[in-house]
């Protein structure tokens, strides 16, 4: 590697204060620091410094995603062959390559579209305030397509993705400063400004529109939503159940946003996120407890085929624990205090299942219940610190 | 009543160049410094001038705005440089060793016989008062406060940090007449704090009338401002002071002898050290000598002081005011590819408190670490990972944001009377933002010393 730093090292006057592309320094270093680690030494206070930086850090978050990156390629090529044929009984594990293949060519834009979008707009804002590339977006340019519905067209990925960086993130000053879940914040754009591409029966899987007569291309949680209202999809629960069982929720056999559906590629996410401490568990812990106590609520009140669903399905279908595992833990926008982050994720729970099953309006409440935890998290924070402050007050009168 | 205290929270560094437990005594230098930037905010008053002679112990410069303080020469000599930086601005006071030594003497003193006074009042005149260190704001203290309490650490516990155990063995009778003129300053208690893990040498167990605690846990555990917390926390408006544990046993040294001997036991210690071994010097010595053979490679920083507070010093430079070890460890001044030593590596030659390295499974395996900041500075994003470095019922980060911010109120209340930078140099090292805390809590200190106090 003796003849790329060579190569740095060569180049770095030019880009240096007073050099000719001064401008491009932003992007010089970008690249550089992607390559190499900078020559910075300490400077000041501790002379040595952890191996860790956020690079480091973001990418763990990335490699915790691939496995809902993988199921999600292959589940979108299961359900756009399903569409075709009209048949929702197909073999899941039959055509395994070229299912992968189908859903490839349905993921792949979609990523190259967050991050191209993505990463253009953080350049510009990186050169317009002299800083390289910060890795905040390296995690949400994933993220993004994760929970995306299959079938969304590009250039709608392509406005959110702008939409939640500019709005969501550049404006409040970039990495570490935005309040609300990038990611998120681009669903949710998507969700009020298009609805009908981000709900519904006709945008879960790829190519649906082309597909068989009185085929319906719904999610799980839409159906359930149908008990709520007038006409239900199923007669009752039990048919519900057979046609999506607990375990084909568990290991994400249904239809859904890309990353979304596999409970176990998420909880493999989640363990790499846990055991390398990238992840709050804290967090995970309270948001799944909140989510189950809810359930169990809703059960106790009961009264229709919604309600009485057992509180351990909501854990495994539609987003909640994508989003518990990686939405939620977004060190930026939780609470950042350790009681805080126990409350944060207990009320996110609750309220996930809550607007999911009681409100008539959307068939999804993790979005709207994270990006609302989000907006409280500060407040959480701020008495979690008080109580701290008065702690500390108390000893003065008692001493 | 003594009472063991356990921590879990911390983080021991584990660093190559332990010092061995052997002592050489190395000539008397032939440069020492005193320098105004080891005693922080404070503005000398020159008393010399260029060329005068001094003994050991003569009174060279003292605070500007607080004149009892006073700062004497470690030996006897010229004065040879009164070295100035930008606006005329004190930065050392280099003296020059004479062959033979004097001393002032101000005669031996009985100190259970002295009283409250005169003990301070002797103290300042001779230039001990230094040594007193007080919290808040962590600056020398200002005789004029009356402390609840003084601390006193038995041992440290930072990285490579020096055995006090070993360094004050057989000073029993220097170290309990410092610590009983230290009992004369304050009408509270005199805490001296031992290490929970081991035996303390006689030295410390010997001393009388001093209120003995146990502390056990990982690094700051020996930071006096961690037993502070657990034992007498600080609240507004009140004071205690703190001393070196080695500085005592000075303390007691001139009460015994009448005379200012500013000998002290260093550990020069660190990776790049050939020998890391013990040495008796003195304060401000330069280290040219010391390091004379030492040394491994050019590219190295010598630190006064320990890897997480010292001061980047040269190889010629000197010891500072409160240092009891000399550290060498290797610049990292260049660049590291991504796939072998950078971000995407293995990284089996990183320390790190996080898992996101394998090294965290090599429980005994100390590291060679450089200098290099392993990443560029951001804003805070990673939250939870201070708060498993810092033992205090604080919080870090946000007494940190609120000292970034000039937030006088936000400080007051998230306890910035407590800390001082020493007991954030856990959370400048895990910190993934790079940023320097211990600098960032040294402005809100100075914000709330300006503003408040």
């Amino acid at each position: 590697m003796k003849f790329l730093e060579n190569i740095v090292h060569k180049m770095e006057p030019k880009f240096a204060k007073g050099g000719k592309l001064e401008k491009w320094h932003p992007m010089f270093e970008s690249f550089t620091t992607l390559a190499f680690t900078p020559a910075n030494v300490t400077q000041k206070g501790a002379h040595i410094r952890d191996g860790v930086d956020l690079k480091r850090t973001m990418i763990t978050v990335i490699i915790a995603m691939i496995p809902c990156l993988l199921f999600g390629i292959y589940n979108t090529g299961h359900w756009e062959m399903v569409a075709a044929a009209g048949d929702r009984s197909l073999d899941f594990w039959a055509d395994g390559g070229a299912k992968f293949m189908a859903g490839l060519w349905v993921v792949l834009p979609l990523i190259v579209v967050s991050y191209g979008v993505g990463l253009t707009i953080e350049f510009i804002f990186g050169f317009m305030r002299g800083h390289s590339l910060h890795e905040g977006f390296l995690v949400s340019g994933m993220l993004i397509p994760l929970v995306m519905p299959a079938d969304v067209p590009l250039w709608m990925v392509g406005v959110a993705t702008a939409f939640a960086v500019i709005i969501g993130k550049e404006i409040f000053g970039g990495t570490g400063m935005n309040i609300l879940n990038v990611a998120l914040t681009a669903r949710a754009f998507l969700f009020f400004a298009y609805p009908t591409s981000m709900s519904g029966d006709k945008v879960w899987m790829a190519g649906n529109e082309a597909s068989v007569d009185g085929f319906t291309g719904s999610t799980a949680l839409g159906d359930l939503a149908t008990f709520m209202s007038d006409k239900p999809v199923f007669e009752n629960l039990e048919a519900y159940t057979n046609n999506y069982s607990f375990l084909d929720s568990v290991w994400g056999i249904i239809p859904g946003s890309i990353g979304e559906t596999s409970l176990i590629a998420i909880m493999l996410g989640a363990l790499i996120l846990l055991f390398t401490g990238v992840g709050s568990l804290r967090i995970m812990a309270s948001f799944f407890i909140g989510g189950y106590v809810m359930g169990l609520i809703l059960n106790a009140f009961g009264g229709n085929e919604f309600l009485d669903l057992p509180a351990h399905f909501h854990l495994a279908i539609g987003g909640f624990a994508f989003g518990a595992v990686f939405m939620a833990t977004d060190p930026v926008t939780a609470s950042q205090t350790a009681t805080g982050k126990i409350i944060y994720g207990f009320l996110g729970g609750v309220i996930a299942i809550l607007i999911r099953v009681l409100n008539p309006a959307y068939p999804e409440g993790v979005m709207l219940a994270i990006l609302f935890m989000n907006v409280m998290a500060p407040i959480i924070d701020h008495y979690v610190v008080q109580g701290n402050i008065k702690r500390r007050l108390k000893r003065v009168k008692t001493a | 009543m003594s009472k063991t205290v356990k921590l879990r929270k911390g983080l021991d560094i584990r660093l190559i160049g332990i010092a061995n437990k052997v002592k050489s005594e190395v000539a008397l230098p032939k440069t020492v410094s005193v320098k105004p930037s080891d005693f922080h905010g404070m503005t000398p008053k020159m008393l010399v001038k260029e060329g005068q002679e001094v003994k050991a112990g003569s009174i060279i410069f003292q605070d500007k705005y607080n004149e009892p303080i006073k700062f004497a020469s470690p030996v006897s000599g010229t004065v040879e440089a009164i070295v100035r930086g930008e606006k005329r601005r004190i930065l050392e006071v280099l003296i020059s060793t004479s062959q033979d030594q004097q001393f002032e003497n101000s005669g031996k003193k009985e100190v259970a016989s002295m009283s409250n006074e005169e003990v301070k009042a002797l103290m300042l005149a001779s230039g001990l008062w230094p040594f007193v260190k007080q919290r808040p704001l962590d600056i020398v203290a200002n005789p004029v406060n009356e402390p609840k309490a003084i601390f006193v650490s038995a041992f440290d516990s930072s990285p490579l940090a020096p055995d006090f155990d070993y360094i004050l063995h057989g000073k029993n009778e220097e170290f309990s007449t410092g610590m009983e003129a230290l009992k004369k300053l304050t009408s509270g208690k005199v805490h001296l704090t031992l290490n929970g893990k081991s035996p303390a040498d006689s030295a410390f167990t010997e001393v009388k009338g001093v209120e003995v605690n146990k502390i056990i846990g990982k690094h700051p555990v020996g930071n006096v401002g961690t037993q502070i917390h657990h034992i007498d926390p600080v609240n507004k408006g009140e004071f205690v002071w703190t001393v070196n544990a080695q500085d005592v046993a000075i303390i007691g040294r001139f009460f015994l002898s009448g005379q200012y001997n500013a000998k002290r036991t260093i550990a020069l210690t660190g990776s790049e050290v050939k020998d890391p071994q013990y040495i008796d010097t003195i304060i401000g010595a330069n280290v040219a000598d010391i390091l004379e053979g030492q040394i491994t490679s050019d590219n190295v920083r010598v630190i006064s002081g320990n890897v997480l507070t010292g001061d980047k010093i040269s190889k010629d430079g000197h010891l500072g005011f409160y240092h009891n070890q000399i550290t060498v460890i290797p610049e990292g001044n260049e660049l590291k590819f991504v796939l072998t030593k950078g971000w995407l590596g293995l990284g089996f030659d990183k320390f790190s408190n996080s898992r996101l390295f394998p090294t965290f499974l090599s429980g005994k395996k100390k590291f060679r670490l450089d200098t290099n900041t392993n990443g560029e500075e951001r804003a805070f994003v990673v939250t939870g990972e201070l708060e498993r470095v810092f033992p205090f019922d604080i919080l870090p980060m946000q007494l940190t944001k609120a000292a970034i911010t000039d937030d006088i109120d936000g400080m007051e209340n998230l306890g910035i009377y407590e800390v001082a930078p020493e007991d954030f140099v856990l959370c400048e090292y895990v910190c993934t933002t790079k940023i320097n805390i211990q600098d960032k809590i040294r402005q809100g200190l100075d914000l709330i010393g300006e503003e408040c106090m």
